[in-house]
């Protein structure tokens, strides 16, 4: 079971804000979710190795040239505040 | 009563327009007014742009001497991928007025030209199995008006099937483009991950997302997979292949292509109407000169939970970047902090904020090993089996989903109901293979999808397995509804 501390402590890992009610429904739907796949915790995998990608790609790398990108103010116009040419955040807590 | 054009394939369209017997702008008129007829009830069109359409067509229509094939042909575009300067909402009020700054790379081959009808209806940042998922309200499927259209993609694959444009655009990570297509009717491609760039689709699950083709038969599928892939300097999981032409050998058939029935997905976990329309398509395949047996895929029960591990865990990372700082909207807030929570909170929806948390938690400490780790060895598994399954057969089938289109509301407060929807799509998308959903005949009087699946980078001989599916199954396009 999923403590309502628990499901408080990961929304602050991701920085969401959940109203009393929504902690409250969040918890039991997590744990409705995660019964549903701890089938998968019962393979024995210890000598599998893991895919993070389906391609196996691995470090690819485009050479590093200068070219025609966003303007300063392109990439600042969609911002809700800017101070300058910075975007611009309350205050750092 | 829809127009003569809107009964044609987008091929036939493209063909009729390169022979001065129509124009792009006598399409994109009628698209536009096929979306003004019927899409108050199907709701398909999140920004429908009929000006937009009108004007470069026009364009498409003067260049009569460097235009490629079908860039005049009028398309759907799901709302996940960026278009500069046209409001791209992901199905999210966290992107409510965006406006991206660059298109999409899958996009690019269209060039500033791009006649897109408008920017399709989806669940938000496609997540969810039936468009219900959107802010902005559900689309409708245009077979049943009080029946779902599927998803994520279920805005592309209501517009196409009702002739609100010729063909459509959608995005794959769990099976967002060929579910849709499966419930719409209509044929949905997932071409092999890194086949089309990923730049400029806003990120659902990186390592799963691929654009895909949404069209009215397999040739117009082969015809889009052409104009959309190819590799992206810009994506760095692009993959740089060779590309074929996928129109060359499409009508080639079956003869001697062997083709196993995935036994995993042709259980009782599928309704029985649907593995009778798979079962004749199969045999229709073998009349038609394929070599038809059963093939296995042992760890097919453990993708769907493999992969609401993986999925949740990229959204969890992608979805960081909605934090009220570069743009979108910000909730007002003395400290940074609360401004992220409070812009978050608003922003994003249930299941958005459902699969935020299940991904964080799987990726917290203590519980990394025992989730995320573990699913990506099951991942690994399931790329095993393929492996094996493909040294057996060249095409593998199987449902696209379980059921028919399921009315509206009935799996909306069951997050679990609707994540089995997925069932029999998320294996080749764990795997990376391209896989593609056609429409094999009816159940319940209701559209019922087959799903073919080939290796990597084998769309060619995939496409030419569907082309003849096409032609054995107990089925025609007709516009809807």
């Amino acid at each position: 079971m999923i403590s309502e501390e628990q499901v408080r402590h990961v929304a602050n890992l991701a920085r969401l804000g959940l109203t009393g009610e929504e902690i409250a429904k969040m918890g039991t739907q997590l744990d409705a979710i995660l019964d549903s796949i701890e089938k998968i915790r019962e393979l024995d995998l210890a000598d599998v190795p893991p895919t993070a990608n389906p391609l196996n790609l691995s470090n690819v790398l485009r050479s590093d040239e200068p070219g025609p990108e966003l303007s300063q103010e392109e990439a600042l116009a969609p911002a809700p505040e800017r101070v300058d040419d910075l975007f611009a955040v309350p205050r750092i807590d | 009563m829809p127009d003569r054009l809107l009964e044609l394939t987008a091929y036939e369209l493209a063909e009729k327009i390169e022979a001065g017997e129509a124009s792009s702008r006598e399409a994109a008129e009628i698209a536009n007014a096929r979306v003004e007829e019927v899409d108050g009830e199907v709701r398909a069109f999140l920004t429908p742009t009929p000006d937009l359409a009108l004007e470069r067509a026009g364009r498409v229509d003067a260049r009569t001497g460097d235009r490629r094939f079908w860039e005049g042909v009028p398309l759907v575009v799901k709302d996940v991928l960026s278009t500069r300067g046209v409001r791209t909402t992901c199905g999210s009020r966290i992107l409510e007025d965006f406006e991206p700054l660059y298109d999409a790379s899958a996009l690019a081959n269209f060039g500033e030209d791009l006649v897109m009808v408008g920017k399709s209806n989806m669940d938000e940042f496609a997540m969810g199995s039936s468009t219900e998922n959107s802010a902005y309200g559900p689309t409708r499927n245009p077979w049943d008006l009080g029946r779902v259209p599927g998803g994520s993609s279920g805005g592309s694959a209501a517009a196409v099937a009702a002739g609100e444009g010729w063909w459509g655009l959608g995005t794959d990570t769990g099976g967002s483009v060929r579910q849709p297509a499966a419930l719409c009717g209509i044929v949905g491609l997932k071409p092999t991950y890194g086949r089309v760039s990923r730049y400029g689709l806003i990120s659902f699950g990186s390592s799963l997302d691929v654009v895909g083709p949404m069209t009215r038969d397999v040739r117009d599928a082969a015809l889009l997979l052409g104009a959309i892939a190819g590799h992206d300097p810009r994506d760095s999981t692009s993959a740089n292949v060779e590309l074929p032409d996928y129109l060359a050998n499409l009508e080639g058939g079956v003869e001697g292509l062997r083709v196993g029935v995935i036994t995993e997905l042709m259980d009782e976990r599928i309704d029985s109407g649907v593995r009778e329309v798979v079962g004749r398509v199969a045999e229709g395949l073998e009349a038609a000169g394929a070599e038809v047996g059963e093939a296995s895929l042992p760890h097919a029960y453990y993708a769907l939970e493999a992969y609401y591990i993986i999925a949740p865990a990229e959204v969890s990372s992608n979805l960081a970047r909605f934090d009220g700082v570069r743009y979108g909207p910000r909730a007002p807030a003395d400290g940074v902090h609360e401004m992220y929570r409070e812009t978050r909170e608003a922003g994003f929806g249930a299941e958005a904020k459902r699969r935020i948390m299940l991904g964080t938690y799987a990726l917290s400490s203590g519980y990394y090993d025992a989730y995320y780790a573990q699913a990506q060895k099951v991942r690994t598994r399931i790329i095993q089996d393929f492996r094996a399954a493909f040294s057996r057969y060249d095409v593998l089938i199987s449902p696209t989903s379980p059921s028919v289109a399921f009315e509206l509301g009935a799996k909306t407060d069951d997050p679990l109901a609707m994540y089995l929807q997925d069932i029999c799509a998320v294996p080749a998308s764990l795997a990376g293979t391209p896989a593609i959903s056609v429409p094999g005949g009816l159940s319940e009087g209701l559209p019922v999808g087959v799903q073919l699946m080939g290796d990597h980078f084998t769309e060619p001989m995939l496409l030419r397995a569907a082309r003849a599916a096409e032609q054995v199954a107990d089925f025609a396009f007709t516009l809807k509804p």
